[in-house]
Formats: structure tokens, C-alpha cells, sequence
């Protein structure tokens, strides 16, 4: 279609190198519906379509499963029960067995797959699903985990505890002590693509499974596990999701799995979707908690000892329960010092679906604790709460307090910028003035009141188990010149491909539309890491930069060879090599090369140097480095109905030297707008018989564009950059803004506490919808009067 | 009556192509219909409920002899709905030479997608916004994308998207306005006054040719299932995959479209939808505007009929409360036999309403209200736009000349099985003067009106204290003149 673009050999710069604003790569496909999902692939002849059937208890032994008026049902070609599944019934992405392709005799949550019905159509396994008769014993459910002991409850998996100093003798000494506790929600992910797997069967023991999946490695070994086949004979292949958020690094599993069995069983290829509802009700989110707290300090605010319990509703497997647990005591600080910390975490059972990654992986949650210890302490001493985080944030280099600059996990930081962000943001959101306008608003208005704050965020980047930090790439040059690249990363919205394309076209000089991105797959680059923890672009992006430069160095040797000119004559400049006193076209020195038999195909890898973690002393240093930002939102809430609006929001974020400003910015506003989702209108609730009934847009509400703040100012800072030699010195970006969404918790906990006279700390929360914000409303009108 | 023509297929455009289809079933959405028997694979599914939007096409159809393109969400729409219209897939948009088109291209250069799943449908729900409105307020943007959802960009980047499209071309010369008189042409002429009959058994549909031949079949077919905007109907195939067969598809029928003001009060007819209706009914009840603009997404309002709302019967439909407070009634129709009633008096109990078998409802007429009186309706939800209400309230106010309440009319939807009045609270008010005193002093019996129910929604505790705020609220504004002591989305100055 498009004439093939000629590079332009007299260019004094490339086209879509580092450090540009590029459009993602698949942009003009998204906007024509071109993009294609795995839905949009012209199915095989013959294929076979899967449903779930899912368990209507939540807690209970099978007692009978009668599937035959199932089996007799017009269009169902089999139905796949936990004995069908030919190797291990296991999908449990740590390796725990507890967690079942199909529930085998017992079920655990409301929703738990029980069998699968295979169809001619997707509508005929559909209907087909609710003729089964299945009865239970049911067993006692534990739902929701606030009237458990967090210390002797049932866990899924070991807790961590953290500790400096020590925690209890500071607070014991302290002036000042307060204790707490806060309750956060969990959240959906809503993917707007859900889940999807398509298997189709080849020779031997070979299947090829389309996955809508962050982790194509995981999905291989799972589906290879079920099969009971080795990883060789599973190829999995993606694409771009339609989303992911986490919510996609092991829930795909499942899916995968079931179609991969019924593939092999049926030699027809298989296609599971799942209905939304399904979706939600049989699949992970996002960890809520149960915050316990006690914090000692000073009469001016001085944070001098923390003790902290993040009590977490797991679900009934692990999953990912461990690290995500982990990661909220990671952030239990956020950019402030403790001189004396105790952190630890109770990774909880409950008969609820098995939580896993959502942005942020526990982090936010641990966040959120930090700037609730915070709040309390700002009401206590009467002061803005602002003035509080500045007097605790960890101390910059040159602070006079010497030190002050270790975590709760005993890594120094290193890189802390949030001074310098905080003091801008403070400026360019005219902080100070509108605080005095807030106040003069809230004397003369009744029922609505305004509330401000300005919230910080410290994201540590790295997967926590130090083993994920290594990704491969695969680059070809082809002999005209052009590039195919490949590598470990899935592309779900991000820009990751768009970011890898660029530093690769960086790497040789040649224009970005030289460089062609293609599906991630487990037959072209090996034993890959999730595309998670924001890493995608840092891992990748230096494999791939890796394999460039290996072939860059080929080429180099072989242009000094044959024309007699030193290595460092050799220089790649825009669409061209410059040779001692030539410029050979990049295409032209390839197709030489190539002549010459030189190997133009290279095998990228990378491993992220610094880092160490011993989770049983709880010491090391489990990051590369800290992405920092701060954002500043104003709300106005009513009275009388706890409705809201968000009225401005003014982000700072760095993104160190940005590979891509405009991708960089996508993160930053998507990102926020998401963590004010969660901590906002995005509530998820289960009904006593532990059904989740919040379980489709119609029920669980993630913000609308009328749900952005009515300004939002949102600002990239043009002056960090990375501390670390990160691919050319960018800093990870999909993580860190989500929690910025803590300023607008903030704010309407600001607001509340003005009905108050600001003198007593509202405890608001999340999600705050409008029933907690009138909540905490009337309450503190209550505590006000008494 | 003339003999009625049969026809058995339906006849509709579908992007530049003309298509008759002998072989829809009831339940076949408009999705279904694209994607799996067009492979036009552009529209996706997201949601399968009207909530997110991820399938949005337009729709053209006449009204009033005019042709109008409207979003829909093409997953509750079933192609039964569909005969002598003309449906619009993101396929169609592409310019010649692969062009993208403004909307398309706008998208792209202000970074508008990231996963590009939900895309495809902001592209429509914007291509239907930019033909009416060519440079919108960021109100009307904002409006238009309610129906919309995306979970990656946090929609800024689509918002200054669609503020810029008309710099990339004029909507005057888009392909649809320029070969608008050719379509409507083509429209007129696939309406040729038939009845459509499709299947048999227990699988059929029905187009009724007019509306004396939808009480005709109504009454040979008394336990069909009527379906006009489909925004209820289409979620009990979609998500509860109930047989709605034999279905009676009565969206078309001009008979049923009408909205007139006459004598003080307006008539909608049934098959009005909330786009149709609004602009009558926000110019003459100006507070039913703001409400209405809160009911769905725009592609919810652009298929789903008022009527609809109040024939379901449902305890959270947003209609009846404010039409109860207002005193309108209700006309069914039962072959050639006619009955009207208070509004209210329709709603019986939960899932019961006083509709006999073969009986549908034609009109709701709705008094203004008069001069000096006053009116206000309060929607309460999670997320202000789109979402299904918690608690509703609708206040209309007569006072005495001396200041006390002559008259006063309370209802509410959310707080009890069916949309109710608050009878005890209005008991409580009547005579009284119209003070902060009267009003404390009534909310009492608010207790002795609503049992209100815990759900997903809302607690018992926030519904009952939140309807009882919603009186003081009321109360509030008719202190103050016309600002609403409320949050707002309108940017301070």
C-alpha cells in the first residue's frame, strides 16, 4: 500500500530517534478499527468456541456435577472437566499448586471455573453453560477480611516484615503517638479488551496459543504444564491486548489452558472469550487492605517512628499475592524517612477470587498508608499537611540532618529529586494563594465546601525477584537495509513497541519507519519476563539496543576491513555510514555485508546491574533506581449528598531523559486519571454469599472524560534525568503516575475536614464515593459537636 | 384497513451497500451481525451492555422525513431494529488513497489511543458529535463521549483530539453530508409501509407496518416482546440469554415519535427517544434537561425511549420520579381501546406494572408546571454520568400566596420497589409555611415513606440520609434565587 519510504542520505538527523515525540506505532490502525485482536483474527475452519461455567458458592465441596443436560445441548461438542486436563490441573504461576485449571471436587471462591463447555458457537457453549446441575456442601466462607487476626489467619503465602531501627522504643519515646486503621479498596482492571485465547493444534505435540498476555513465557509453561508436553511444543504468540494493567501477567493462564486442551482433545483450533461479567467475576484484581497503624513524632510534626501492619484480601490462591504484599511494605514510606520502622504484611486467605498485579503491584497501597500516617500527624499538630511531608521526606544530599536517606528495607536513596519537584509544583500550582482561596470559599459556602492537597510519589523500578530483571531481543537487518525487530516486551497500550523501535533506529541511525515491530512470541526470543513493574522499556529497550549494537559492530569491523580505515572511522550517521572519507547508504554497507557473509541477525540481552534482595533479613537493594512525581488537586464536594467534582489537578512527573515526551504524557494523564479511579467511584462489592455483584460497567464505575479535573495541567519536568545509566538515561513511566491519583483522595479528605474547622482528621477511606465522602461528612459534624 | 403488505426480510444500508436479510433471528445484535457474518471487525465488544461504548456505530434513520446519524451501541442493538436504516461502521470512514479521515487523523496526531481497543468507538461516538457540531464546547464533548470508556489515555489526549478535528477537514464536506440527499432517497424508498415478518415458531419477529398494525398484532400475539430502544431488552438476551421471541420491533414506527406540547401539557409518544425528546422538554422543563443528559451515554439516549423507561416498570428508571412529581399520565392502548392514568398508578409492585396482555403503552403526557411553581430533580449516582441511580428525588412545589405550601408533590426512584411518591413527607409539608422549620420538621417521614435497600449501589443508611438531604437541598434553592448550591461541572469563571 504504502510505497516503501526513501531514507533520506543528506539528513542531519534521523526520523524518530530518542528523545522525540513519536505517535504510537499503531495509532493510525486503532483510529480505522485495522488493529487487530486476537477476537479480530479470521478464526481456522472449523473452530471450536469454550465457556466457563463457574462456581455459585464460595466455599463448598462438589457434592454432584451433572452435566449432561450440558453435553445433549444443541451445538456442544464436549465438555472439559478437572479430569480432562492431561497433565498437571495446575496453573499456579509460583509454583504452589493451589490454584486449579478446573476446581476438582472443592470450590473456593464464587466464580471459581468449575468445567468448560466446548461449542460449535460462542453462543451455543453460552447457553449451553447454564443447564448444568451442580450441588455443593457448603463450607464456611471467609469474604471479607476485616474481622481477621492478621497475625494468626490463614495465609497464601509467607509474609515480609521490614525494620529499621527500633520501631516500637521510638514511638514509646515519642511526644506524640496516634493509631489507626485504614481500609483501600480493591479495583477491576477493565481491560477494555477482555480476556482471549485462541489455540490451534499442529503436528506431534505442537500448539500455537494467540493470548491476550503481559507474559507469554508463563502462558508457555502453563499451557505446556496442563498438556503435560515440554515448552518446546507451545508457541505463544501476542500481538498487542487491549489493555492489560497487571490484570494480564498470570489471569490469562487460564484461558490459555482450557483452549489449549480442547485443541489437542478436538485437533480443531479453540477459542475462549469470556463475557465481561465472566471476566470480572472469574479473574483477579487489585489487592484491598487493611492498614493498621501507629505513628510517633514530635510537636512540629517529625515523623520518629512508624509501625505498620497491610493486612491484604489475597483470594483463595497466591498468584502473585507474595510480591504484591511485599511491594506495599516497599512503599510504606513513600518519600519519607522513618528513623525507626516496622513494617510487615498478612497476605490473607478469604474465599474470594485470587487478587493479583494491578499498576503499581501493592505499591499504591503502601502509599496510601504512608500519606494517611501523614494526614493524621499534620491534624495532630494543626498543621497543612504539605508541611508535613517537606519535613519528612528523605533528606537530599546536602541535608543538614546528615543521613536520613535509608528505606525501611535498608537500600540508600540515591537519586531523590523530590524537593526540587515538590518546590516546582508548589509554584506552578499556585499553591499557597489557593489555600487562602479555599478558605475564604468554605466561610462563605454552606453545603459546598472545597478541599486541596498536594501529594508526592517515590516508585521504586524493578521486579522485586531479581531474576526477572533480564530480557532478550531478536534483530534481523534485512539485505535493503530495513529492520525486523523482536523482543520479550507485550504491547497493551503503552508505547513500549513505539520506544524499543526508536532506540533500535537510534542505534544504526536509520529512520524509525526502517524498523519494523512484530508479535511477541516464545519461538523468537526465550524465557522472557513479564511485561510488568514499568520495566518494559528499560529491559527491552537494552536488549534490543544489546542486539543492535552487536550487529552495528560487525558492520563496523567488516567497513574497516575492507576499506582500510581505523574502527573509528567507521561512523554511523543518519540513513548512512561514513567510511574513512565516504558515506555509504545504510542499506547499501548492509547489502556489502551481506555479500561478504557477515551475520546480520543478533541476539539482544540485558540484565539490570545493583540489584539484590534478601527477603529473610528484609535488607538489600531490591531497586534500580526511584521515578518521582507530585500531583496537586483541588475538589469541591456537597454536603448534603457526598457528591464531587474535581475541580483542577497540576501534575509534576519525570520520566528522567524521556525516550518519548508524548507516550511519556499518555502514562502520566492515563495514570492519574486511573488512581483517581480507584481511590474515587471504582468500588468493588461482594454480596454476603461472597458474589461479586459490582461486576460489569453497568455496576463498577471507572471515570468518564466529565470525570477528568476540570483543569488539568499536566507537566513532563525537562530537567531530570536518570541517576543510572538507563537506556539512554529515560526513566520507567507506567507505574509511577498511577499513585499521583492519591492527591485527589487528599483533596476530599481536605474538604471533609473543613466541615471541622480542620481540626480533626476525617480518616476518609477508599474508594471515597460520594456515600463515604457524606459519611465522613456527618461524622465529623458529629465528633465536631460532641 | 387496507390489507397490510408482508414482506420477510429486512432491508437496510450498510455502509455503501444495500442489504436485505431474510434469515435475522429476534436476538441478533448489530455486533453479532458485523463481526461474525460481515467480518467487519472494527467495532469490538467491550461490554455487551451499551456501557462502554467499545462498539459504537451510527445509525441513519428518518425522522420527521429528515435524515439524522446517531451513535448506538451496536451491541444491545438487534437487527430487527435496524429495517430502512442506514448503519455506519468505522470501515466506512477511510478516505480514498487510505486516507484517514479528520477524525481519524486528528486521533492520531493529538495521541488519542494507546491500546486502540476502545478507539474505533470514539472515533464514531466524535464522527457523529462533528457532524452535528463542528466545533463543540468541551461540555459537548464531553457529553457526547459519556457513552465511551477508556482506561488508558485518561481521556485528555482524545479531548484536545476532538476539539481539533475541524482543522483537519469540514464536516460539511464529509462523505455522509454529501451524499445525504442521495441516502435519504434511498431510505424512503426501502420504507415501503410493509409489515416485516421474519421466522417461525419460537423464532420471530415482527415490524409492525404502523401503529394500528402493532395493536393488531399485539393482540394475536399478546405475549410478544416489545422492543423499541432495546437498552433494557438487549442486556436480557445479551447477559441473561432469555428468549425474547416472538419480538415486536416498534423503534421505527412514526406513529409512536411524536412529541407535541398542547393545552399545557407535552405528549411523547413511546418510541421517542431521550435525543428526540430533549429538546422539547429541556426548553419547557428546563430542570428535566440536566437529568436527562445523565441517563446512559449518548448512545443510550439515542436508542432508548422514554416510553421504554416507564413501561419496564424498574424501581431506578429515571423518568417516572419527576414525571410522577409533574402529574403525568399515562395512555395504553389495547387494540382499538384506549385508557389513560396517573403515571403512578401504573406501577403496582416490584416487576408488576398495570399493563394487560396485548396492551402497550402509547404516550405519556406531561403537564408543565405553572407559572411560580416550582420544580427541581435530583439524580444521585457513584459516578455522576452514566450510572444507574442510588437515590432520586423530584420536588414540585405550589405555594400559597401567604407562603405556606399549597401543594407539593415528592417522588423517588432507588428507595422502594417501584417509583413512589412521598406521601407522609408531603403530608408533613402540605400547609405549613415553606420554612427551614417545616422542612426539619418533615424529614421524619421520610422514615414512615422509604425502606430503602442496601446493594452495590448504595448503603440503606446513605439512601435514606441522602433523600432526606436532597429535600434540604430543595428547600435551599428555592431560597436562592437560581444558582444550584450543588457541584458542578462548569468551569468557574
Amino acid at each position: 500500500m504504502n510505497k516503501h519510504a526513501t531514507p533520506n542520505l543528506q539528513a542531519a538527523k534521523i526520523k524518530g530517534g530518542v528523545a522525540t515525540d513519536q505517535r504510537h506505532d499503531s495509532a493510525h490502525k486503532h483510529v480505522t478499527g485495522e488493529a487487530m485482536y486476537i477476537d479480530d483474527m479470521p478464526e481456522p475452519a472449523g473452530t471450536l468456541h469454550g465457556c466457563l461455567g463457574l462456581s455459585t458458592v464460595a466455599h463448598g465441596t462438589i457434592r454432584d456435577l451433572d452435566v449432561s443436560a450440558v453435553r445433549s445441548a444443541p451445538g456442544v461438542v464436549d465438555v472439559l472437566l478437572a479430569g480432562d486436563v492431561p497433565g498437571e490441573n495446575d496453573i499456579s504461576p509460583t509454583g504452589r499448586h493451589d490454584e486449579p485449571v478446573l476446581a476438582d471436587g472443592k470450590v473456593q471462591f464464587f466464580g471459581q471455573p468449575i468445567f468448560c463447555v466446548i461449542g460449535e458457537t460462542r453462543e451455543a457453549a453460552r447457553r449451553a453453560t447454564r443447564l448444568a446441575k451442580v450441588t455443593y456442601t457448603e463450607l464456611p466462607a471467609i469474604i471479607d477480611i476485616g474481622e481477621l487476626d492478621p497475625v494468626s489467619s490463614k495465609l497464601v503465602t509467607p509474609p515480609l516484615t521490614l525494620k529499621r531501627g527500633d520501631a516500637a522504643a521510638a514511638i514509646a519515646r515519642a511526644p506524640r503517638r496516634i493509631k489507626g486503621q485504614m481500609r483501600v479498596g480493591g479495583q477491576e482492571h477493565f481491560y477494555l479488551e477482555g480476556h482471549i485465547a485462541m489455540a490451534i493444534p499442529g503436528e506431534d505435540q505442537d500448539v500455537t496459543v494467540y493470548c491476550s498476555t503481559q507474559h507469554p513465557s508463563e502462558v508457555q509453561h502453563m499451557v505446556g504444564h496442563a498438556l503435560g508436553v515440554p515448552s518446546h511444543a507451545v508457541t505463544v504468540e501476542i500481538r498487542r491486548m487491549g489493555g492489560g494493567f497487571g490484570g494480564k501477567e498470570t489471569q490469562g493462564n487460564q484461558f490459555a489452558a482450557l483452549a489449549a486442551i480442547a485443541a489437542k482433545k478436538h485437533r480443531r483450533a479453540v477459542k475462549i472469550r469470556p463475557d465481561r461479567d465472566d471476566d470480572m467475576i472469574a479473574t483477579g484484581k487489585r489487592h484491598d487492605f487493611l492498614i493498621d497503624y501507629e505513628v510517633g513524632f514530635d510537636g512540629e510534626g517529625n515523623i520518629l517512628g512508624v509501625d505498620f501492619m497491610f493486612a491484604a484480601r489475597c483470594g483463595f490462591s497466591a498468584d502473585l499475592s507474595g510480591p504484591v504484599t511485599d511491594r506495599a511494605l516497599f512503599h510504606c514510606d513513600n518519600t519519607y524517612f522513618y528513623p525507626a520502622v516496622l513494617a510487615k504484611s498478612a497476605p490473607l486467605y478469604t474465599n474470594t477470587v485470587s487478587n493479583t498485579a494491578f499498576r503499581g503491584f501493592g505499591g499504591p497501597q503502601g502509599m496510601v498508608g504512608a500519606e494517611r500516617v501523614i494526614d493524621e500527624v499534620a491534624f495532630a499538630v494543626g498543621k497543612d499537611p504539605l508541611e508535613i511531608r517537606k519535613l519528612n521526606f528523605y533528606g537530599a544530599s546536602d541535608d543538614k540532618r546528615g543521613g536520613r536517606n535509608v528505606t525501611p528495607y535498608h537500600q540508600t536513596v540515591e537519586d531523590n529529586i523530590i524537593h526540587r519537584i515538590i518546590a516546582e509544583l508548589e509554584e506552578s500550582s499556585d499553591y499557597a494563594r489557593r489555600r487562602r482561596t479555599i478558605d475564604a470559599f468554605n466561610a462563605n459556602s454552606s453545603v459546598v465546601k472545597r478541599g486541596m492537597a498536594l501529594t508526592p510519589v517515590k516508585f521504586g523500578i524493578s521486579f522485586t525477584a531479581t531474576h526477572y530483571n533480564q530480557a532478550g531481543a531478536l534483530v534481523h537487518v534485512y539485505t535493503d537495509g530495513s529492520v525486523h525487530l523482536n523482543h520479550g516486551g507485550t504491547e497493551m497500550g503503552q508505547g513500549l513497541n513505539t520506544k524499543v523501535a526508536q532506540v533500535v533506529a537510534e542505534e544504526f541511525q536509520i529512520d524509525l519507519d526502517q524498523v519494523k515491530i512484530t508479535a511477541t512470541t516464545t519461538g523468537k526470543v526465550p524465557n522472557t519476563s513479564a511485561t510488568a513493574a514499568s520495566s518494559g522499556t528499560d529491559l527491552n529497550g537494552m536488549a534490543a539496543q544489546n542486539g543492535a549494537r552487536q550487529i552495528k559492530e560487525r558492520l563496523t569491523d567488516f567497513a574497516a576491513e575492507k576499506y582500510q580505515v581505523p574502527h573509528d572511522q567507521v561512523v554511523f550517521l543518519p540513513n548512512r555510514v561514513r567510511v574513512g572519507n565516504q558515506e555509504i547508504a545504510f542499506a547499501d554497507l548492509v547489502k556489502q555485508a551481506y555479500m561478504a557473509r557477515i551475520q546480520l541477525s543478533a541476539a539482544g540481552f540485558y540484565k539490570t546491574p545493583k540489584i539484590h534482595w534478601n527477603r529473610d533479613k528484609g535488607e538489600g537493594r531490591p531497586f534500580y533506581y526511584f521515578a518521582y512525581g507530585a500531583a496537586c488537586s483541588e475538589v469541591s464536594i456537597d454536603t448534603l449528598t457526598g457528591e464531587y467534582m474535581v475541580e483542577r489537578t497540576d501534575i509534576l512527573h519525570e520520566t528522567g531523559r524521556s525516550l518519548n515526551r508524548a507516550i511519556d504524557l499518555g502514562q502520566v494523564e492515563g495514570g492519574f486519571i486511573q488512581g483517581m479511579g480507584w481511590l474515587t467511584t471504582e468500588e468493588l462489592w461482594w454480596d454476603d454469599k461472597g458474589r461479586l455483584r459490582t461486576h460489569a460497567p453497568s455496576t463498577y464505575k471507572i471515570p468518564l472524560a466529565s470525570d477528568r479535573p476540570k483543569i488539568f495541567n499536566v507537566t513532563l519536568a525537562n530537567w531530570p534525568e536518570a541517576y543510572e545509566p538507563t537506556v539512554h538515561r529515560s526513566k520507567a513511566v507506567g507505574e509511577p503516575p498511577f499513585p499521583l491519583g492519591m492527591s485527589v483522595l487528599h483533596a476530599l479528605s481536605d474538604a471533609v475536614a473543613s466541615v471541622a474547622d480542620h481540626k480533626i482528621c476525617p480518616r476518609l477511606d477508599a474508594p471515597a464515593t460520594p456515600e463515604r465522602v457524606l459519611m465522613a461528612v456527618e461524622r465529623l459534624k458529629a465528633e465536631a459537636k460532641a | 384497513m387496507a390489507a397490510i403488505k408482508i414482506r420477510d426480510e429486512i432491508r437496510f444500508l450498510l455502509n455503501g451497500e444495500t442489504v436485505a436479510l431474510n434469515d435475522v433471528t429476534p436476538d441478533e445484535t448489530l455486533l453479532d451481525y458485523l463481526r461474525l457474518r460481515r467480518s467487519l471487525r472494527g467495532s469490538k465488544e467491550g461490554c455487551a451492555e451499551g456501557d462502554c461504548g467499545a462498539c459504537t456505530v451510527l445509525v441513519g434513520r428518518l425522522s420527521g422525513g429528515k435524515l439524522v446519524y446517531e451513535s448506538v451501541n451496536a451491541c444491545i442493538r438487534f437487527m430487527g431494529s435496524l429495517d430502512g436504516c442506514h448503519v455506519v461502521t468505522v470501515e466506512h470512514l477511510r478516505g480514498g488513497a487510505g486516507k484517514l479521515h479528520p477524525v481519524q487523523q486528528a486521533m492520531v496526531d493529538f495521541h488519542g489511543s494507546q491500546c486502540g481497543f476502545c478507539t474505533p468507538g470514539f472515533v464514531m461516538s466524535l464522527y457523529a458529535l462533528w457532524m452535528k457540531s463542528p466545533e463543540p464546547s468541551d461540555v459537548a464533548i464531553e457529553k457526547a463521549l459519556q457513552g465511551n470508556l477508556c482506561r488508558c489515555t485518561g481521556y485528555e489526549a482524545i479531548v484536545r483530539a476532538a476539539r481539533a478535528i475541524s482543522s483537519y477537514g469540514k464536516a460539511a464536506k464529509d462523505p455522509l453530508a454529501a451524499e445525504r440527499s442521495k441516502v435519504t432517497a434511498k431510505l424512503q424508498e426501502l420504507r415501503d409501509g410493509a409489515r416485516v415478518e421474519i421466522g417461525v415458531g419460537s423464532v420471530r419477529l415482527a415490524i409492525p407496518a404502523n401503529v394500528d398494525d402493532l395493536a393488531a398484532i399485539l393482540q394475536a400475539e399478546p405475549k410478544a416482546t416489545i422492543v423499541a430502544g432495546s437498552t433494557d431488552v438487549g442486556l436480557w438476551v445479551t447477559k441473561h440469554m432469555r428468549d425474547i421471541s416472538p419480538a415486536v420491533f416498534i423503534g421505527n414506527l412514526d406513529g409512536l415519535q411524536d412529541i407535541s406540547e398542547q393545552d399545557g401539557a407535552i405528549s411523547i409518544g413511546a418510541g421517542a427517544t431521550y435525543t428526540d425528546a430533549f429538546a422539547l422538554l429541556s426548553k419547557r422543563i428546563p430542570a428535566l434537561g440536566p437529568l436527562i443528559d445523565r441517563i446512559g451515554g449518548e448512545q443510550v439516549r439515542n436508542m432508548g425511549t422514554i416510553g421504554g423507561n416507564i413501561a419496564n416498570g424498574s424501581p431506578i428508571g429515571d423518568m417516572p420520579p419527576p414525571l410522577i412529581a409533574l402529574g403525568a399520565t399515562l395512555t395504553l392502548r389495547k387494540g382499538k381501546k384506549r385508557r389513560t392514568m396517573p403515571l403512578e398508578k401504573f406501577f403496582i409492585a416490584y416487576g408488576k406494572q398495570d399493563r394487560q396482555p396485548g396492551e402497550f403503552v402509547e404516550a405519556v403526557h406531561v403537564p408543565l408546571p405553572a407559572k411560580g411553581t416550582k420544580f427541581a430533580v435530583y439524580k444521585i449516582t457513584k459516578r455522576r454520568d452514566e450510572d444507574i441511580t442510588a437515590a432520586l428525588g423530584a420536588f414540585h412545589l405550589t405555594l400559597a400566596k401567604d407562603g405556606t405550601v399549597e401543594k407539593i408533590r415528592i417522588a423517588y426512584g432507588g428507595m422502594a420497589a417501584t417509583p413512589k411518591r412521598a406521601a407522609a413527607v408531603e403530608k408533613a409539608l402540605t400547609g405549613k409555611p415553606w420554612t427551614v422549620e417545616t422542612v426539619e420538621a418533615a424529614l421524619g417521614a421520610y422514615a414512615t415513606d422509604f425502606t430503602p435497600l442496601t446493594d452495590m449501589r448504595a448503603s440503606a443508611e446513605y439512601r435514606a440520609l441522602a433523600a432526606r438531604n436532597l429535600l434540604l437541598r430543595f428547600f435551599a434553592e428555592t431560597q436562592a434565587g437560581k444558582a444550584p448550591i450543588q457541584v458542578s461541572r462548569a468551569v468557574a469563571a
